[in-house]
């Protein structure tokens, strides 16, 4: 005779906000925010590495801030607004293939910021978050930050000059507009 | 790899949250608080840790903060994020505990930062971890919630080995206190990659007289030479013979860490090695906390 010798597992039935919009989930307690995203949403721009949180290219912005999704259980970010690369929209329509790059990810292309690619969605929403809290960092502060994830191909020089000319741009931008604008 | 199944819970508020410890505790089903997460999921994703239960205490905004009370302690609340104390502004956070924030930038990266918080990084112990030796050098006391009611733990009696604490598993940490100022105060350390836990940690308090050079006398405090954060008498008595601060009092202080400390040898590092390192940091230590 057969016995059952597990329990079923613990399962949540969760809302997350996922650039903007609300997402009904069930899923194992122990599905982490990276494979929620991936698995049950279906958006595999965020990439996984380690699940330890030594690569970073599971990196997402929780409420705004940059963090490790691997080490997030999806439980955790519910209540929270959660922004993935595919947020990242430099206007042209909805879906691929009308809609441009944002103005980060475009200056990652001007300066061979990427090669494989791999890393690139983590180091673009790690730059996200920090010029949101820091629109004008020096170059040290940016080298700083980037040393959270791994890249094996560029050599971080050109990841360094990607961010730092968005940031001027944007700046720039910004004075141009004026204050009040 | 992934986590091994567990049931979640979801505290609503901290007298919830510390019966059902107690309740899952008595029952032995093996609960462990979720703050952060930063060391808790990596341990789970490599399978170090399998805890039955989870209890997510990241709601309970109540201990998230930083204040001053009516005696001049500092209190952090458990759950405030390393990050919130490396951007905490002056009025929060003054001069005299400025050493907390500078310390930041050694814990982890910034991703890590954000989401890490002040009570895991305690609860967890690791011997190196920087705000287990700022509690040790600047004698913080843990205020700690459970079954048996509220108390207060002086760190000198919290650490008892690797990660290894005085906290009950049906305890919970709710704030660290830091009783008095430490104006000239500095960490420092070593580790083999940017960002990683050091290899050696050193962090130095010293108390100036009026004429802002002569040191009479200081703490010193090291990581990654014991099992736990430990401080070091042989090199604190340098500190009080009354010496004019500079190089000579700086290298005599850690001449006598280096002596003082019996460091493991491991992967990262041989006993020769990190008493090397202990002396280097030290000196350096030094210098940050007096140029303050
Ligand atoms: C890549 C990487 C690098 C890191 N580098 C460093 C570093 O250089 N220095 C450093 O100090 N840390 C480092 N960390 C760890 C980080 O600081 C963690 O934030 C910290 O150790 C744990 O805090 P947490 O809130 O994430 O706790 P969690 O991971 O949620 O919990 C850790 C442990 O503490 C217990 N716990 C948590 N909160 C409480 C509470 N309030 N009461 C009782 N028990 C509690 C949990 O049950 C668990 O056992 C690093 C982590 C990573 C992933
Ligand atoms: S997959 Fe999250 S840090 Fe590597
Ligand atoms: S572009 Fe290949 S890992 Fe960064």
């Amino acid at each position: 005779m057969s016995q059952i010798t597990h329990e079923p597992p613990d399962r949540q039935l969760l809302t997350l906000e996922v650039n903007g919009e609300a997402h009904e989930v069930l899923v194992e307690s122990r599905r982490t925010l990276v494979d929620v995203l991936r698995h049950d949403l279906g958006l595999t721009g965020t990439h996984v590495g380690c699940e330890h949180g030594i690569c970073g290219a599971c990196t997402v912005l929780i409420d705004g801030a940059p963090a490790r999704a691997c080490l997030t259980f999806a439980a955790q970010a519910e209540g929270s607004a959660v922004e993935t690369v595919e947020s990242l929209d430099g206007g042209g329509g909805g879906s691929a293939p009308g809609r441009r790059l944002s103005d980060l990810q475009q200056a990652f292309t001007e300066h061979h910021a990427l090669q494989c690619g791999f890393c690139t969605p983590g180091f673009l929403m790690l730059a996200e978050g920090h010029l949101a809290e820091q629109p004008a960092p020096s170059r040290e502060e940016i080298r700083e930050v980037v040393a959270a994830n791994l890249c094996r191909c560029t050599g971080y020089q050109t990841i360094v000059d990607a961010i730092e000319d968005c940031a001027a741009r944007r700046r720039a931008a910004t004075s141009e507009e004026g204050p009040c604008n | 790899m992934k986590p091994a199944p567990f049931t979640y819970h979801r505290a609503r508020d901290l007298d919830g949250a510390t019966r059902l410890l107690v309740e899952l505790e008595a029952r032995e089903e093996d609960p462990k608080v979720l703050a952060g997460g930063q060391s808790l999921v990596a341990m789970m994703n490599f399978r170090l840790a399998r805890p039955a239960h989870l209890v997510d205490i990241g709601r309970l905004d109540c201990l998230r903060g930083i204040h001053t009370d009516a005696d001049g302690a500092l209190h952090l609340g458990a759950l405030t994020t390393h990050h919130q104390v490396e951007r905490a502004p002056a009025e929060l956070l003054g001069r005299g505990h400025a050493v907390l924030r500078d310390a930041m930038r050694w814990v982890g990266h910034l991703p890590i930062r954000t989401r890490g918080t002040v009570g895991g990084s305690l609860a967890h112990a690791d011997a190196t971890a920087e705000w287990c030796l700022l509690a040790t050098l600047l004698d913080a006391e843990l205020v700690v919630h459970g079954g048996g009611g509220r108390r207060r733990v002086p760190a000198a009696e919290f650490f008892l080995g690797y990660y290894t604490t005085a906290l009950g598993a049906d305890e919970l940490l709710t704030e660290v206190v830091f009783p008095r100022e430490a104006p000239h105060a500095a960490l420092t350390e070593f580790a083999q990659r940017h960002g990683d836990f050091a290899t050696v940690a050193a962090a130095v308090d010293l108390e100036l007289a009026a004429d802002g050079r002569t040191v009479c006398g200081g703490r010193v405090a090291l990581g990654g030479v014991a099992a736990l954060p430990v401080r070091v008498p042989e090199a604190e008595a340098v500190l009080a013979r009354g010496d004019t601060a500079g190089d000579a009092l700086f290298a005599a202080c850690g001449q006598a860490a280096a002596e003082a400390v019996d460091p493991p040898s491991d992967d990262a590092g041989s006993a020769g090695y990190r008493r090397r390192l202990a002396r280097t940091l030290v000196v350096q230590a030094c210098e940050e906390a007096f140029a303050r």
